[in-house]
């Protein structure tokens, strides 16, 4: 055993201690149990008295911003209205088919037509002029700033932090500073917007431009380029389809953000739709909208991407877009004959959402019993033991028997036959982890001392990332505590611990079988695929339909999210192997079975590694999204903080989340690279 | 092939080039005069800074290419060829040397008169091609037209000059990536030669292409040269390629210049084992003529008389039979030429000489 590993030993060896201490002895320990209020910073007083001499000094400044932003929205909104909607369903559908094919020019037909036969056509148009007025702004600033960042080395360094900062700041906390110093309007929304959309354009902006052959570069001085012409007449051209690329991802984050923005209230468009009806608990009507949020998404990915993809450009044609200009007009024409092609009428708007009801009604009544027992059974059995501890959770209403000192003691001599198991077999580390858990468990997230916990964070993190990462960690933790946010912290890590554990679990498991499968792969694609685009609060809909609000609700609703990377990662990881080691281990004779757990998931490890960690990524961003359906977290916080205007509530609540995600970020980074190390991999993609 | 004669003033002329990579890549050179120093002290330079970690990928090379001329540079994998072509068109700069164009040091005109340079004087080929993947063919080959400015109609017209001169008349509105290897390189080809340079590069066109397309272009390649009499700097690392089109070659290792002249020296005259062993491998019989074999001793009387250029493939059927050999006409000089010229030629291509043991 190497000098590394001793030292694991005695870490783990010491927080196993602290935590066993802190467990047997919680009710003697006081402060250290439960961080004391009289150590915790008042912080949110100054941060709000700040942000008001701000407001009131450079007020004025963002005032004449979102003034200036007005225009083009309002510009943006009458041009949308203005048009009648059979007009600019020739539009689409052409984009659609010039990106896509008919396939395509199919669905956003379907897609357009729910909008206007369901009554959704206004509402829609309003946030989709956010939409059309932050993308050029996003696209514009993202590529400039790409740019830059690509011609300096020093502006390099200098964004590429900053890019990973904002990434991992929720999009919720976002909306509060801008909220404060824009003014409630739809300025807000557009400003939040831009600044979450333009992080992706930035990066697709350098990889692009840095990813342009020698040679092409070569040809093009030895064709006389002066500088300008090189960079706009042969880089960006040659970048052209990773640029488009990026458009694509900041499209998406832009028509994400303006849902999420209409939080705030205030605007008649389709996110406020959703979320007023959701809280009148009119499940149907927000379903009914929601998807349409759904279909703009999936029709806005598609054309964008579908642009993006037709990288070697086989035909251009003038002449489809002058078929185009004509049949726009005419449809317009026809849209003033017949006004059903402007003003769908209100009598005509299909509007099932009252059966929806009375149907979801109807199955609460009937299956009753079984979403109860299925509820239930989560809440007892896995989320409050991991919450509260199996020393409270298990009482005789629940598991049929308490926690007796006599089950007690059994609990403890099971833990310890495993944890001698494994000594026995040399394994001394993963002995100390057996015991680890089981004292955690015992005793639950939230009833654990900060002391142990604490301790628990700081060594995973040192023995991922090293001593540096050690210290980040010890500083976040920190943070926590200091300003008062320990408490929802520690409930934001149970529920996304609990969210990111059964995502990961079900979810590399659907992608092993999707990677020996052909058929379970050509299924899930299209299912992750769809997920993954999908704007969060719509992915909350149909769970608190029919289990209510609650953190069952939001756990769901994580999983659902969080699986699409575990998915994906996992099957690539499986279906990128090197061939050769693959049939090596073929021709030795190796069963399927064999060639699964032996050769091909120990390979994939660093792939499966990346995978839980934009599992956790993806975790947290639904993790604060869920404090609309009642949890008692940072989310919770942060929204608390933007419905009383509170800045510095919401904003160390909302660079709270920014720091678990950040540390849970690098320390599974750290593992993954350790692991890849171990077996001479490199692997830096992202899919 | 055009023979040059020998006292044309150079087109182009490199002279004492160095190109170092690396740390302290201009300290080394700071106070040397590269053009006082001898080959050796340049050599032992050379491996000094390569002790100190840096990366020498030109060492002090110099050569120059006549009017109408094809040189053609070879060496293996990594001896500098592309650097030293990089450096004569400066997409490298080099880090000491003087590159001389018509007698002008290119090193020293401004930005402005270099892109003017390129834009009139220089043409270069890749080895993948460099085409640019958003232009269709006809676009490439206008390309560095339009960088200029040229009026539409001046421009598409000199473009489908050049791509009938090719011969992709017909393809015009394809993408790159609609092309085969070949046609792309046509592609490269028409686009460097759009500019109507006086100078072209080449740096190892036709490397990614199979054999036999490869030999097709070089008989391409050899009919656009006999119209247009460039100025050509060529590289390959295959020496029947260099064998087939080259009037004069030079030999790489390291970043420095072995050996340079007409392929036959090279393989009659190899300086060293390096050079040597490119040579080996070659069908002599297909290079050597009764003017390269022959003694310099005029001919005994009353035998038969061929010209220079005869193969001696053709000749050694005669030679065979007839032990007093050939009398050749060199210009206006007879010489004489045995069945023993013939093998001692071919044993200077030849290092291992262990066969017959004393
Ligand atoms: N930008 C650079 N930085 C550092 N070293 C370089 C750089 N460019 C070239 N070199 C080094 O210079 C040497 C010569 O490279 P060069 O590309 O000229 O070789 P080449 O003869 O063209 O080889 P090939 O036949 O593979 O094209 C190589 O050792 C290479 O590693
Ligand atoms: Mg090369």
């Amino acid at each position: 055993m190497d000098s590394s590993s001793d030292r694991s030993l005695v870490v783990w060896l010491a927080v196993t201690v602290l935590v066993a201490i802190c467990v047997v002895f919680a009710k003697n320990l006081g402060p250290l149990v439960i961080y004391p209020d009289a150590l915790v910073l008042p912080v949110t007083d100054p941060m709000n008295t700040a942000m008001r001499w701000f407001v009131v000094t450079f007020g004025w400044f963002f005032k004449a911003i979102s003034w200036l932003l007005d225009w083009p929205i309002l510009l943006a909104k009458s041009l949308l209205h203005a048009v009648p909607w059979a007009a600019w369903f020739v539009l689409w559908i052409y984009l659609a088919l010039r990106a896509g094919g008919r396939g395509l020019a199919i669905f956003t037909a379907i897609s357009l037509m729910y909008m206007v036969t369901f009554g959704f056509w206004s509402q829609s148009m309003n946030s989709f002029a956010l939409v059309v007025v932050s993308i050029p702004m996003a696209v514009a600033l993202g590529f400039a700033l790409g740019t830059w960042g690509f011609l300096s080395d020093r502006a390099y360094r200098i964004i590429m932090p900053i890019l990973d900062l904002m990434q991992t700041v929720p999009a919720f906390a976002y909306l509060l500073p801008i909220l404060l110093l824009f003014g409630f309007g739809t300025t807000v929304g557009l400003v939040a917007s831009i600044l979450f959309a333009f992080p992706p354009m930035v990066r697709n902006t350098i990889v692009g431009l840095r990813g342009v052959p020698d040679e092409v570069i070569e040809s093009g001085l030895m064709s006389g380029a002066t500088p300008s012409q090189l960079f706009w007449r042969v880089r960006v051209p040659t970048a052209q389809r990773q640029i488009l690329l990026g458009v694509n991802q900041t499209t998406m984050a832009s028509l994400s953000m303006v849902i999420i923005a209409s939080i705030i209230g205030g605007t008649n468009d389709i996110g406020w739709e959703v979320l007023s009806t959701m809280r009148k608990a009119q499940f149907g009507e927000s379903l009914l909208a929601g998807i349409v949020i759904a279909l703009m998404a999936m029709v806005l990915d598609r054309i964008t991407w579908g642009f993006a993809v037709q990288s070697s450009p086989t035909k251009r044609g003038a002449a489809g877009w002058i078929i185009c200009a004509v049949l726009f007009g005419a449809a317009w024409l026809l849209a003033l004959l017949f006004p059903p092609f402007k003003d769908w009428p209100e009598a005509w708007v299909l509007n099932p959402a009252p059966a929806m009801n009375a149907g979801l009604e109807w199955i609460f009544v009937e299956f009753r019993t079984v979403l109860e027992a299925i509820k239930r059974a989560a809440l007892f059995y896995l989320m409050l033991p991991i919450k509260i501890g199996l020393s409270q959770a298990v009482s005789p209403f629940t598991w049929g028997f308490a926690m007796t000192p006599a089950v007690t003691t059994g609990y403890s001599l099971i833990v310890a036959a495993v944890a001698a198991y494994f000594s026995f077999k040399g394994k001394l580390l993963p002995a100390l982890w057996v015991i680890l858990f089981a004292l955690v468990l015992y005793s639950g997230l939230t009833g654990l001392a900060w002391v142990a916990l604490s301790a628990v964070i700081v060594a995973l993190a040192w023995q991922a990332g090293g001593k540096n990462l050690a210290l980040w960690a010890l500083a976040g933790v920190a943070f926590l505590l200091l300003t008062g946010i320990w408490e929802p912290s520690v409930i934001s890590l149970y529920l996304c611990g609990v969210g990111v554990l059964l995502s990961f679990i079900f979810g590399s498991a659907i992608g092993t079988w999707a990677s020996e499968n052909d058929t379970v792969s050509r299924m899930v694609r299209p299912v992750i695929d769809t997920l993954q685009t999908m704007p969060l609060f719509v992915i909350l809909i149909p769970f608190v339909m029919v289990f209510k609000i609650g953190e069952f609700t939001a756990l769901l609703a994580i999983i659902v999210y969080a699986i699409v990377p575990a998915i994906r990662y996992t099957e690539h990881g499986l279906r990128n192997l090197p061939h050769d080691v693959i049939e090596a281990a073929t021709a030795i004779g190796t069963t399927p079975r064999q060639l699964l757990w032996q050769v091909k998931l120990p390979l994939a490890v660093p792939s499966i590694m990346l995978g839980l960690n934009q599992t956790i990524m993806f975790g947290i961003s639904m993790l604060v999204i869920t404090a609309l359906v009642g949890t008692d977290d940072l989310g919770q916080q942060i929204y608390i903080g933007l419905g009383d205007g509170d800045f510095g509530v919401g904003m160390t609540a909302g660079i709270g989340m920014a720091i678990i995600a950040m540390i849970a970020d690098r320390i599974t980074q750290g593992f993954s690279q350790q692991i890849q190390a171990r077996l001479g991999v490199k692997l830096n993609e992202s899919l | 092939m055009t023979a040059s004669s020998p006292t044309s003033t150079p087109k182009l002329s490199c002279k004492h080039v160095w190109k170092l990579y690396g740390k302290g890549a201009d300290q080394h050179l700071r106070n040397i005069d590269v053009a006082g120093q001898g080959a050796a002290e340049a050599r032992d330079l050379a491996q000094s800074i390569r002790d100190e970690g840096g990366i020498v990928a030109s060492t002090d090379v110099s050569f120059d290419v006549l009017p109408g001329e094809i040189f053609v540079i070879m060496g293996l994998s990594g001896s500098g060829k592309s650097t030293i072509v990089r450096c004569l068109s400066r997409l490298v700069e080099p880090t000491a040397g003087e590159i001389l164009l018509d007698g002008e040091d290119l090193l020293k005109v401004s930005s402005k008169e270099l892109i003017d340079i390129r834009r009139h004087k220089m043409g270069m080929v890749f080895q993948s091609f460099g085409l640019m993947p958003h232009l269709n063919v006809l676009e490439n080959v206008a390309f560095p037209l339009k960088l200029q400015g040229l009026g539409d109609k001046e421009r598409l017209e000199r473009a489908k000059r050049v791509i009938s001169l090719v011969g992709l008349e017909g393809r015009e509105s394809s993408f790159p990536s609609q092309l085969s290897g070949g046609q792309q390189q046509r592609v490269g080809i028409a686009r460097s030669l759009a500019v109507e340079p006086e100078v072209w590069f080449l740096d190892e066109p036709f490397s990614a292409l199979d054999p036999l397309i490869r030999r097709q272009m070089q008989d391409e390649f050899l009919r656009l040269q006999q119209e247009l009499h460039k100025s050509i700097v060529f590289i390959t690392h295959d020496f029947l390629e260099a064998l087939r089109i080259a009037d004069r070659m030079a030999i790489m290792k390291d970043g420095a210049v072995v050996q340079i002249g007409r392929p036959v020296d090279l393989i009659l005259n190899p300086v060293d084992d390096y050079v040597r062993e490119f040579t080996k491998d070659v069908p002599w019989e297909l290079i050597l003529t009764a003017g390269d074999v022959a003694s310099g001793n005029a001919p005994p009387a009353g035998i038969k008389e061929v010209p220079a250029s005869t193969n001696v493939a053709d000749l050694l059927p005669y030679l065979a039979s007839h032990d007093s050999g050939v009398a050749v006409r060199k210009d206006d000089t007879l010489v004489h030429m045995t069945s023993q010229n013939v093998i001692a030629a071919l044993a200077s291509g030849v290092s291992d000489a262990s066969a017959v043991k004393d």
